[in-house]
């Protein structure tokens, strides 16, 4: 018996269904029952039903590619800040071989690098690579943060909303699966990705982000963006289908199809996962954290993989002449932005009155 | 929102001080992620309570005292302001709050899934800003609406609510009059789906029969405010 | 430990010498301030103040007392500050450290040497009795510039204070608790804080600016101009340019915030 729809949004001990069901992640069984562990949007897979996190930290598992700061040097390693519960080590023997260097004239205290994670024990002592195409250090740009959940999204089916993101911005951007951006272009359009990252962030869970993020890249830009002729086009199109099978289909016109499978992309995304995880889950009844995966050996070219691919190539050209100073290829007088929390006025103003 | 459980019992129909009916709760109102820089917040006013709770973590912790190898710690601070009450409290940890971070840290833990997080370190703060009778329940229900909001996977979430005698009649949820002129205060926080008591305390005298109704009667309290709970999270993401 | 990563640390300075900021205000602009009063009914005057996402609730309290001896014929003024570990992942729970110090006694400053408040109608009985108004800072969310948002909510929470009315009659203070009446506050006063990033001076950092700032400095100021509090943090120098340019911003700049007060 199922007690809750696809995509419902439900929170911690709520009961989703009884017997027949397969408890997915953000689910646990309780006798026959499966609950939900978390604040999160059901996502209904056949018989199994699992809850993805609205909100999470990361959790790092192995091959993942994250972006991390250096907050420590230690005799053989570097500490890195990787947005986690968990730091992670980077051992000098990852980047020199056993030759004695100063590790700091390497990597300096506060530099951004981008690695993926080799190993991860059972007290989550987290080991950091830098072997592999298009990892190491960032050279100028910007940081952005966002929800781990949400990367999924950010990216949208086969990197589409990244794309386009760097397409109207021009900008480079690398996402770590630990919920850090790395945005690199103009100054002002940095500014413009930041903002339209933290927007998929805030309403990720929402649906027709996908053409909200369109338009507001357009406005923000100033670009004319190519697909609104398109747009008309096929609208009249569609119009037509409608009066002649008296039903409009489900999605406003074909091009905009696949982005509309974006808006469930986070599910998709889970959709991927769970299948891959199918036998673990089995012994492994209680909630699946790990949440948004890539892994590196993406032959199976489900969404995010590739994405995945794309932005190692990205990084690559970036890599490929980083030895020179990147910053000396924007012009002196360009402006550059920041990290920062969209500000919102999230307290009711009149909540301390009676 | 007056939230009135209106199972009729024989009980003598003295009225409360408030003029509230013996079952009946004050007003409250939940609001979930109020909080900028904290991973997860909740305000929570009920009568003349007004709580603020913020949580952090999982995170790591670089104090020993705080990590375990196989789960994550809890720890739990409940502080008042000093303007929360008619007397200027002085600023900083005492008895009373020291014991109320225990039991409050141990009244949420069964419901959190420690396990996956190990050696990390879960941090609640609990800022009592007005007193007004019963804020360690308030303070316990606005905990789990903040842990949820952190994204920390719980079992459930723990709701807590008193129950009393006053004027020799069971009561639920006391007032402040009430918890300093009554005979017996009886805070209870359980997890509201299984019906497992996570906080029991009581402060006078209380028959067997006398208790069994006010365990009964805080348990429906309890459940009544988690429906507030489960709105004040669905709330902020539902829209 | 917080370390700010060095590209966010560069990308910021840029900006600003390029006289822009990361959120898109000029060097001299406040974020978006909202300030309430009355907000705890348990204190005597209240207020909540939030600066950008800075966020402080300001309570006051009052008991009678005895007076400073070197002061026997004034009230006492208290100022106590919580940067409470709810408002920052970097606060610990433990006594006040030096920058909660810090915060309370600038704060305090402002409000004493601006002789906002005339303490000496807070005396009932010389070297006796007199009026003790304890002011609390309790630091909620912590999203830069604090010391702006603590004097707002502290002079806010003034302004809304009532207390009781006390009257001498035959030698004895009478307490009338149901007539409760205003402080007596004479000329308010108010502070901006600017901060130095690369070459220049902004107002108002926000917390990112903040994690990158040289110096800082802190100047209160009264309703009519006067310079009544100063504080200068932060190991680099200033020029007495940039300090001459800094008061000039705040004398324009306290009168905005005047605004809104109640």
């Amino acid at each position: 018996m199922i007690l809750i729809k696809d995509k419902d949004l439900v929170v911690p001990g709520e009961v989703l269904a009884e017997d027949d069901f397969h408890a997915g992640r953000g689910t646990f069984r309780e006798e026959n029952k499966i609950c939900s562990s978390v604040v999160g949007l059901v996502s209904i897979r056949n018989k199994k039903i699992s809850v993805i996190p609205l909100q999470s930290k990361y959790l790092p598992k192995r091959g993942d590619v994250v972006i991390g700061e250096i907050n420590d040097i230690r005799f053989s390693m570097w500490g890195l800040d990787i947005n986690s519960p968990y730091s992670g080590l980077l051992p000098a023997s990852e980047v020199f071989g056993k030759e004695k260097r100063e590790l700091e004239k390497v990597f300096d205290v506060g530099d951004v690098l981008f690695l993926r994670v080799i190993d991860v024990d059972e007290v989550k002592k987290v080991k950091l690579g830098l072997k592999g195409r298009g990892l190491g250090k960032f050279k100028g740009g910007i940081l952005v943060y966002i929800t781990p959940t949400k990367v999924p999204r950010l990216i949208g089916k086969k990197g589409s909303m990244i794309n386009m993101i760097k397409d109207k911005t021009h900008c480079d951007i690398v996402v770590g699966q630990n919920g850090v951006v790395w945005v690199k272009g103009q100054p002002e359009m940095e500014r413009i990705a930041e903002k339209v990252i933290k927007m998929i962030e805030e309403q990720a869970h929402t649906s027709g982000l996908t053409d909200r993020v369109r338009d507001s890249l357009a406005e923000l830009t100033g670009e004319k963006v190519e697909s609104d002729d398109n747009h008309e086009i096929l609208q009249s199109v569609e119009d037509k289908l409608e009066t002649e099978l008296g039903t409009k289909p489900d999605e406003e016109h074909t091009d905009l199809k696949e982005s509309e499978d974006f808006d469930e992309s986070i599910i998709e995304e889970d959709e991927g996962q769970e299948e891959d995880q199918l036998e673990s889950d089995q012994k492994d009844q209680e909630t699946q954290q790990n949440v948004h995966k890539y892994e590196d050996n993406a032959e199976e070219g489900e969404s995010a993989e590739e994405n995945e691919a794309q932005e190692k190539e990205e990084v690559d050209e970036k890599s490929e002449d980083s030895d020179e100073p990147t910053e000396e290829k924007t012009p002196k007088d360009e402006k550059s932005s920041l990290p920062r929390k969209i500000i919102e006025s999230k307290f009711n103003f009149n909540q301390f009155k009676r | 929102m007056i939230i009135i459980i209106t199972e009729d019992t024989n009980l003598g129909a003295k009225s409360r001080e408030d003029g509230r009916a013996f079952d009946e709760l004050r007003p409250l109102k939940i609001e979930a992620g109020v909080l900028e820089r904290a991973d997860g917040s909740a305000y929570l006013e009920f009568g003349g309570n007004k709580i603020l709770v913020a949580v952090y973590g999982p995170k790591e912790s670089h104090i020993r005292r705080f990590q375990r190898p196989d789960r994550a710690y809890i720890r739990c601070r409940y502080n008042m302001a000093p303007f929360s009450v008619d007397d200027r409290k002085r600023p900083g940890p005492d008895r009373r709050s020291m014991e109320i971070s225990k039991v409050t840290a141990e009244a949420l833990q069964p419901s959190i899934l420690l396990e996956k997080y190990p050696r990390a370190l879960i941090d609640i703060f609990i800022e009592v800003l007005e007193a007004e009778g019963g804020t360690r329940c308030a303070g316990i229900t606005a905990a789990s609406v903040a842990l949820a909001d952190a994204g920390i996977p719980m079992k459930d979430m723990v709701v807590a609510c008193a129950s009393g005698k006053v004027n020799d009649q069971i009561v639920l949820d006391l007032s402040e009059v009430e918890d300093k002129e009554g005979q017996a205060d009886l805070p209870v926080a359980i997890m509201p789906r299984s019906g497992e008591i996570t906080l029991l305390q009581s402060d006078g005298s209380l028959n067997a029969g006398e208790f069994e109704k006010a365990v009964d009667l805080a348990v429906e309290g309890c459940q009544a405010i988690s429906k507030v709970q489960q709105d004040a999270l669905k709330k902020r993401y539902g829209e | 430990m917080n370390v700010v990563p060095e590209i966010t640390r560069k990308s910021i300075t840029d900006l600003i010498n390029n006289l822009e900021r990361p959120d898109s205000r000029a060097l001299d602009e406040y974020r978006e301030i909202s300030l309430e009063t009355g907000v705890i009914s348990k204190a005597e005057g209240s207020a909540r103040v939030k600066i950008g996402s800075s966020q402080i609730i300001v309570g006051t309290k009052s008991q009678l007392g005895s007076p400073f001896p070197d002061t026997p014929n004034v009230g006492v003024i208290m100022t106590n500050s919580e940067l409470l570990p709810m408002a920052a992942p970097e606060f610990e729970p433990g006594p006040p450290d030096e920058k909660s110090v810090e915060l309370a006694r600038v704060t305090d400053r402002c409000i004493r040497e601006s002789q906002m408040v005339d303490l000496e109608k807070l005396c009932l009985v010389e070297g006796k009795k007199v009026w003790m108004i304890f002011i609390d800072l309790h630091i909620l969310d912590y999203d830069g510039n604090l010391m702006d948002a603590a004097v707002l909510g502290a002079v806010a929470a003034l302004l809304n204070t009532r207390i009781p009315k006390a009257t001498m009659v035959d030698d004895e203070i009478v307490i009338d608790y149901e007539n409760k009446e205003p402080l007596p506050i004479r000329e308010k006063a108010l502070m901006c804080t600017f901060a130095k990033i690369g070459e220049q001076m902004v107002l108002d950092p926000s917390l990112a600016e903040e994690e990158i700032l040289s110096a800082r400095l802190s100047i209160g100021m009264t309703e009519s101009g006067n310079i009544c509090a100063l504080q200068k943090g932060g190991a680099t120098p200033l020029t007495k340019e940039e300090i001459m340019n800094a008061v000039k911003i705040t004398e324009e700049k306290t009168k905005e915030l005047m605004e809104y007060l109640p």
